[in-house]
C-alpha cells in the first residue's frame, strides 16, 4: 500500500462527500415538484410523455397500484428487450451481421437488464448489435435505475407522510428521475468520457496491420495443433460512451464489451476510471441526504451516511492490502518475479489488473461497485486474492445497502434502519417508533421477509448447483475452495442484482441461464414488494410525538447500531458458506497448495 | 389493469424514443463534432496503413522489440473479443503459464527478478502498457538488438513514459505500441543485421 494509493481512495470518498448534499436537495426539489432550473427543458416534454400514454399526473396511488405499475412497465420492457435480441439479424445498426441471440441466453440477458443486475453471460462484442445495444441495454439501464430510484422515493414518502393512504405515482417518479437526474447527468458525462478516449461511433469494426505478426497455435477438436500467422487487429467500435455513461451512474455495469470497465475503450484514463467509481456513489449518496431532507430530519440522513461510510472504508481496507501482498505460491515455485511495491512498479497481484491502474484504484474499483449494485469491473475478481475476492462477495452480501444501487441501495439500508429501531426497542423494552412512526408487527414481518428472501436464494441455487456435477460443476474455471466461491458469488451476485463475476464461470449453459435469471427476478421483485408494503402501512400511521424512551435516529449510537446489524445479519447468514470458500482458499494458498 | 398494460407499453415507445434513440444520437453527434479522433479510436496511421490504436495494446514478442504483458483476449491482443485469464491465485494453470514466461524472461535476462506485470495478463488482454519497471527491465536487450545504445533506448522509454494523470491518478506507465513505433523510427529493422 502507498501514500499515493491512500490519497487517490481519500479523494475519491471527498468527492462523493461534497457532493451528496447538492445532489440530494436537487434530487428533494425533482420528487417533491418544486421549480428547479431544468423545468424549461424538461417539463413540455414531461407533459408530452404524460399526454402520449395517458398518464394522470395528479393521480395519487396506493402502494398495490404503485406495485403493480413498477411489474406491468418492467414486464413489458422484458418482453420488447427479448423480441429485439432475438430478431437483431433482421434489424439495422448491426455492422458485423450478428445472428440472432439464442432463447436461454436472451431470456437471462433480458432479465439482467430488466432488474438492474446487468449479469452477462455473453461477449458482448461477438453478441449484440449496436441496436440491441442501445435501444434495450442502454434503455433498460436508464429505465431500471429509474424505477430504483421511484420505489425508494415511495418509501421515502410512507416514512415522510402521516395518516396517507398513497405514495405518489409510479409514471411521474421513474419519469421525473429519469429525466431531471439521470438523462442530463449522462449528456455531460458521456462527453466528458469521450474527451478521455471513451469511443462513440457506428463505424463497422476497424482492421489494423500488426507492426508485429504474431503467430498462434491453436488445437483443433482433432487434437492436432495448427499454427496460424496473424496480421490484423480487429478493433471493436460502437456508440460506447453513451452507454458507459448510465452503465455507471444508474449502478448497472453491463460492460458494452466483455472486458466492461478494464477495457481501454471503456475506461481509457486513470481520470476516467476516477469519474467511473465517483458517478457509481454519487446518485445513491444523495439519497441519503434527500431522505433526510424529506423526512424533515436531515441527521438522520447523515447518520445513514456515516454508517455506509464506514462500512465502505473497511471493505476497500481489506481489498488494498490483500491485493498488494505479492502472491505466495510465486515464492513457493521459486519464480524469479518481482512483487515489490516501488515508484516503477505497483507490484502485488497484478493477473486481471491493468497497468494505468494498479492496486489501489483496482481494489477501490471491486469496493465500489460491490458496495452498490454496480457490477462493472476494471479488473478481474476472479484472480483476486483469496481475502481480495472476499470483499466484494461480502459486500454484496450484506445487501448492497454500502451505498448501494440507486434507490435500492437506500431501500435496502431502510430496511435495516427499520430492524434497527425494533431492536433498539427490545433493548429498552418500548415499542419501536422510527421518525415518529410506530413500528410494528407488520413492519418487521416485511422487513424480515425482505432479509430472508436474499440469502434463501443465494444459498438455495448455490446448494442445489453445487449437487449436479453435469450441470453445475463443469462451468468452473478453478478448482478447490475458490470453485465454491464462483458458484456462490455468481447467484450472489444475480440476487443482489449486482452483476459482476468471478467470470471464470462458463455461465452461458441452459442451468445458469435459467436459474441466474430467476435469482434475478426474486431479487429484484420479490425484495421490492416488502417495501412498497412497508411504506404503505408506513404512511396510513399517525405520528407520535417523541418521548423519553424514543431511540434517536441521528446520534453516532444509532449509525454503530445500524452497522451492528447489517454485520450481524450478514455475517450470521454468510459466514458458513464464506468459511469453505475464501476464507479456506486464503488458508491453503498460504499452505502452497494449488489446484 | 388493461390501462396499466396500455400505458405501459405507450410508455415504453415513447421513452424508448427519447432514451434509446435519441440520446446515444445526440452524444455521437457532439462527440464526434467535439472529439473526432478521441470517439473513433485513436487510432494510428503509418504511410496510409491503419497500425493500431493509441489505446489499445498489441503482442510484441521479438527481441527486437519492447515486449507487453501477456493476453487472454481471444488467441491475443484481440480486440473484438476482450478479456481476463480469470485464473484464480491458486490456479495450477496460472502457476504453469508464469513459469514459462518468467523462464524466457530469465534466459533473456539472466539473474533479475522479472517485473510481475510482465508475466501476469491484464483484466482486459488489451493492455496498452507496462509499467516503468518493465520497460527498464528490457532495455538492454532492445539497446542490443537494434545496435543502440543503452542512454539512447532510455530517453525512448523515458519519452514514453507517462506519469500519473494530473500528478495524482493512476500509476506510471509506458504505452508499448507507440514506444516500439519510435523504436522502427529510431533503427529501422531494415537497418538491424
Amino acid at each position: 500500500m502507498t501514500a499515493n494509493g491512500w490519497f487517490q481512495i481519500l479523494l475519491f470518498f471527498a468527492l462523493v462527500l461534497v457532493c451528496a448534499k447538492p445532489v440530494g436537495v436537487y434530487m428533494a426539489r425533482v420528487f417533491e415538484r418544486e421549480k428547479t432550473f431544468l423545468d424549461v427543458v424538461f417539463r413540455p416534454l414531461e407533459r408530452l410523455i404524460y399526454k402520449l400514454t395517458g398518464v394522470d399526473e395528479t393521480r395519487e396511488m396506493r402502494w398495490t397500484e404503485y406495485a403493480i405499475a413498477m411489474l406491468v412497465f418492467s414486464l413489458v420492457t422484458l418482453v420488447v428487450t427479448y423480441a429485439i435480441e432475438r430478431l437483431q439479424y433482421f434489424l439495422p445498426l448491426n455492422p458485423q451481421h450478428l445472428a440472432g441471440v439464442p432463447a436461454d441466453l436472451a431470456w437471462n440477458t433480458a432479465v439482467s437488464f430488466t432488474t438492474n443486475t446487468n449479469w452477462q453471460a455473453y461477449t458482448p462484442e461477438t453478441t449484440m448489435s449496436y441496436l440491441t445495444q442501445m435501444l434495450t441495454l442502454a434503455y433498460h439501464n436508464f429505465f431500471s435505475a429509474a424505477v430504483g430510484i421511484a420505489l425508494a422515493v415511495a418509501l421515502v414518502r410512507g416514512i415522510a407522510r402521516r395518516e396517507s393512504k398513497t405514495l405518489g405515482n409510479f409514471w411521474v417518479d421513474t419519469t421525473r428521475a429519469s429525466l431531471w437526474v439521470l438523462l442530463p447527468a449522462c449528456f455531460v458525462y458521456a462527453l466528458l468520457l469521450v474527451s478521455q478516449g471513451v469511443v462513440q461511433n457506428f463505424r463497422p469494426y476497424d482492421q489494423a496491420k500488426l507492426i508485429q505478426p504474431m503467430t498462434v497455435t491453436t488445437t483443433g477438436a482433432d487434437g492436432k495443433a495448427t499454427t496460424q500467422t496473424v496480421t490484423t487487429q480487429n478493433i471493436a467500435q460502437g456508440p460506447v460512451a453513451s452507454q458507459e455513461a448510465i452503465k455507471m451512474l444508474g449502478t448497472n455495469g453491463g460492460g458494452f464489451f466483455n472486458a466492461n470497465s478494464a477495457h481501454p475503450f471503456e475506461n481509457p484514463t486513470p481520470f476516467s476510471n476516477l469519474l467511473e467509481m465517483f458517478s457509481i456513489f454519487v446518485i445513491p449518496g444523495g439519497l441519503t441526504v434527500m431522505l433526510g431532507r424529506m423526512t424533515k430530519s436531515p441527521a438522520h440522513g447523515w447518520a445513514v451516511f456515516a454508517a455506509m461510510g464506514a462500512l465502505f472504508f473497511a471493505g476497500v481496507l481489506v481489498a488494498y492490502y490483500a491485493e498488494a501482498q505479492p502472491n505466495p505460491l510465486m515464492h513457493t515455485a521459486a519464480l524469479h518475479v518481482d512483487q515489490h511495491t516501488t515508484a516503477a512498479q505497483p507490484g502485488g497481484n497484478m493477473e486481471g489488473k491493468e497497468v494505468r491502474f494498479g492496486i489501489a484504484n483496482s481494489a477501490l474499483f471491486a469496493t465500489v461497485t460491490t458496495d452498490a449494485s454496480c457490477g462493472a469491473v476494471n479488473s478481474m475478481h476472479d484472480s483476486y486474492m483469496p481475502l481480495g475476492g472476499l470483499v466484494p462477495l461480502v459486500n454484496i452480501m450484506l445487501g448492497e445497502v454500502i451505498f448501494g444501487g440507486v434507490g435500492a441501495g437506500l431501500y435496502g439500508m431502510l430496511i435495516f434502519v427499520v430492524l434497527a429501531v425494533f431492536i433498539a426497542g427490545l433493548m429498552v423494552g418500548r415499542t419501536p417508533e422510527y421518525l415518529g412512526k410506530k413500528i410494528e408487527s407488520y413492519d418487521v414481518k416485511m422487513a424480515m421477509l425482505y432479509t430472508l428472501i436474499f440469502p434463501l436464494s443465494i444459498l438455495g441455487f448455490s446448494a442445489v448447483t453445487l449437487m449436479m456435477p453435469n450441470l453445475g460443476l463443469s462451468a468452473l474455471a478453478n478448482g478447490g475452495p475458490h470453485g465454491l466461491s464462483e458458484i456462490l458469488y455468481a447467484f450472489t451476485s444475480a440476487t443482489g442484482n449486482n452483476g459482476s463475476a468471478f467470470a471464470g464461470l462458463s455461465a452461458n449453459t441452459h442451468w445458469y441461464n435459467l436459474s441466474l435469471g430467476f435469482a434475478m427476478l426474486i431479487g429484484r421483485f420479490l425484495m421490492a414488494i416488502p417495501v412498497l408494503a412497508i411504506a404503505g402501512n408506513l404512511a396510513r400511521k399517525k405520528l407520535v410525538p417523541p418521548s423519553p424512551g424514543t431511540f434517536p435516529v441521528h446520534t453516532p449510537l444509532f449509525t454503530i447500531l445500524l452497522i451492528g446489524t447489517i454485520l450481524i445479519v450478514g455475517a450470521l447468514t454468510f459466514f458458513p458458506a464464506l468459511s469453505l470458500g475464501p476464507v479456506l482458499e486464503h488458508l491453503l494458498l498460504h499452505a502452497g497448495k494449488a489446484y | 389493469m388493461r390501462r396499466n398494460v396500455v400505458t405501459a407499453i405507450l410508455y415504453t415507445l415513447v421513452t424508448t424514443i427519447i432514451f434509446g434513440v435519441a440520446y446515444p444520437l445526440l452524444v455521437t453527434g457532439a462527440a464526434q463534432l467535439l472529439f473526432k479522433d478521441k470517439a473513433n479510436g485513436q487510432l494510428i496511421s503509418e504511410n496510409g496503413t491503419v497500425v493500431g490504436s493509441h489505446l489499445l495494446g498489441q503482442s510484441f514478442t521479438t527481441p527486437a522489440y519492447f515486449h507487453s504483458r501477456p493476453s487472454q483476449a481471444g488467441s491475443g491482443y484481440d480486440a473484438a473479443n476482450s478479456g481476463g485469464s480469470n485464473y484464480a491465485p491458486t490456479s495450477q494453470k496460472l502457476i504453469d503459464r508464469m513459469k514459462t514466461d518468467v523462464t524466457a524472461a530469465n534466459t533473456d535476462h539472466p539473474g533479475t527478478e522479472v517485473p510481475v506485470d510482465l508475466v501476469t495478463a491484464s483484466g482486459s488482454g488489451l493492455d496498452p502498457d507496462i509499467t516503468p519497471a518493465a520497460a527498464e527491465y528490457q532495455v538492454a536487450r532492445v539497446a542490443k538488438e537494434r545496435h543502440l545504445s543503452e542512454s539512447a533506448v532510455h530517453d525512448l522509454v523515458a519519452k514514453h513514459t507517462q506519469a500519473r494523470q494530473f500528478g495524482v491518478l493512476g500509476e506510471p506507465r509506458v504505452n508499448v505500441l507507440e514506444l516500439n513505433l519510435d523504436l522502427d523510427h529510431a533503427a529501422p529493422q531494415g537497418t538491424m543485421k
